[in-house]
């Protein structure tokens, strides 16, 4: 990764790299032609697009010039970062990172302190206008001192990067629509992205983290198209959020049969039943989990056994409960019962009867563990 | 289906769990009329079809192994070869740690993949060129 950061003894230095088109970087590299086609196959299928396609990706790629890519990170626990950088596919992943030029991203760039926002203030002057802007995390509104970077605020060093970008995507729940810091009661009153800059386009990529192929893949969007992709209506690229986890999961016969796991050491939960009654968000949740899958395509949280969170979707911290199922009230009942005293009364005796209606069902349908069990 | 994917994960409600494994396979075979036809090839992507665990294996074993088989090494290795049945291929890509990255069933009379590619010759033209222009120059 250090090698596509351009620095010179603290000085940035930059130009060359981006001056070639990614066709002359792999030639340089010894990448064959044969192989440029094994990696456009694969990006294709990262991207979601036909097949047919191929030829046509390979040649857009071979002619794209290499983009400045500027990444700030606010707040946020670095998830991100560390989804895209562990991801396995290490040959596509640094292919496309040999396809840009990032020349600012605070956790990977070897330079510190004044050197790295140099690095930046040169990247940004050198670029103007046309290079990428990525970012994960929130900012906090609250007091500029709950996060800076270099001393400087996060809104103060977003508002000016964004400023020359031609673009921004916002990686990750927090970067897109507040995500933990924003989850009631907000502390540091952390907002988005896109809750401050309105005169750019922004490309969201939720999910906490975002599937490490969905970022590498609007990159190589950008870089393939020029463009950006076509997003939906909170505005994440539809080839990889255009479907609900339900419609991809393949436990989808089993909710559309009615069967169901009830808790997770039942019978049904053995037979890998549908999991919406322990509370899955697959059906209000748009992601590519469900195909793409994580781990280097080994499974997703589904397929180990665990509802789907929701971490793709806005304000999934405070969707009233992972456990919960979609079909009970999301609405905090505990919060109303502090504005109407009657209201308290009803709803804590309705929520105290759902429980020991549920308890009673869940110890009704228990199946303990046995030692023949284990033996099978 | 494959007793040992299924058995894997514990799931056993009948077959065919996302019911994606048949219409895949007509798929392939709606690619194979057209080929024949109008000598059009197709590609599919298994990786953009949701699949349970063991159906891709169940539509792997049911196209069997014909009599081709070829390796790249291309940015990590790669595994082609034809199905037994004519013209229906398997092409999958792994990354430098032997982990799939893509993984295709190309209907086709050969892989583009294979095909010595014209990028490359012009390389190897020059090289050769060179190595020679080497020798002349030992031999005066």
């Amino acid at each position: 990764m250090t090698k596509d950061v351009h620095i010179k003894d603290g000085t940035p230095e930059l130009g060359t790299s981006k001056k070639s088109t990614l066709g002359d970087a792999l030639h340089s590299h010894g990448v064959s032609r044969r192989s440029f086609m094994k990696y456009c196959a694969t990006m294709a299928s990262m991207m979601a697009l036909p097949p047919s396609m191929i030829p046509s990706i390979a040649m857009a790629l071979e002619n794209a010039k290499r983009p400045s890519v500027i990444w700030l990170s606010f707040q946020e626990c670095t998830g991100c970062t560390e989804s895209l950088t562990r991801a396995h596919t290490s040959t596509v992943e640094s292919l496309i990172f040999d396809s840009i030029s990032l020349d600012y991203h605070h956790t990977l760039q070897a330079a510190s302190g004044h050197a790295a926002e140099e690095a930046r203030e040169a990247a940004m002057e050198e670029n103007f206008g046309n290079y990428l802007l990525v970012v994960d995390g929130s900012i906090p509104l609250g007091d500029p001192g709950f996060s800076t970077i270099a001393g400087i605020s996060n809104l103060d060093m977003l508002t000016e990067s964004a400023k020359g970008a031609a673009a921004i995507i916002a990686v990750g729940t927090c970067a897109t629509y507040g995500g933990i810091p924003h989850a009631d009661p907000n502390p540091t009153g952390a907002v988005s992205v896109n809750d401050i800059i309105k005169d750019k386009p922004i490309i969201n990529v939720p999910g906490c983290p975002p599937i490490p192929v969905v970022i590498t893949g609007v990159l190589a969007h950008y870089l393939t198209f020029g463009s950006l992709p076509e997003l939906d209506h909170i505005g994440r690229p539809k080839v990889f959020y255009g479907q609900s986890i339900h419609d991809r999961c393949y436990r989808r016969p089993f909710y559309d049969k009615g069967l169901f796991a009830e808790t997770f050491d039942d019978e049904g939960a053995r037979k890998g039943w549908c999991l919406y009654k322990l509370g899955c968000k697959g059906p209000t949740t748009y992601n590519a989990c469900a195909t793409t899958k994580w781990n280097n395509g080994t499974s997703f949280p589904i397929e180990s056994g665990h509802p789907c969170i929701g971490c793709s979707e806005p304000d999934f911290w405070d969707g009233g409960g992972f456990y919960k199922a979609l079909s009970l009230p999301t609405e905090d009942l505990s919060r109303t019962a502090v504005y109407t005293a009657a209201g308290a009364a009803a709803a804590g005796v309705a929520i105290s009867a759902l429980n020991r209606s549920k308890k009673r069902a869940s110890d009704k349908i228990h199946i303990k563990t046995t030692i023949e069990d284990l033996r099978k | 289906m494959s007793q040992v994917g299924i058995s894997q994960f514990n799931i056993q409600i009948g077959d065919a769990l996302t019911r994606n494994v048949e219409p895949i396979l007509h798929e392939v075979r709606h690619a194979l009329e057209k080929l024949l036809s109008n000598a059009e090839s197709s590609i599919i992507d298994l990786r953009s079809i949701p699949l349970a665990p063991g159906e891709e294996e169940y539509i792997i074993e049911t196209l069997g192994q014909g009599e081709v088989n070829a390796r790249l090494d291309a940015l990590g290795p790669s595994e082609i070869y034809e199905t037994k049945y004519a013209g229906v291929w398997l092409v999958t890509h792994f990354n430098e740690n032997d982990s799939i990255v893509s993984r295709f069933i190309e209907v086709t009379l050969l892989p583009d993949v294979l095909k010595s590619q014209r990028e490359d010759i012009v390389h190897a033209l020059s090289e050769l060129e060179t190595e020679l222009d080497n020798f002349a120059e030992i031999d005066t």
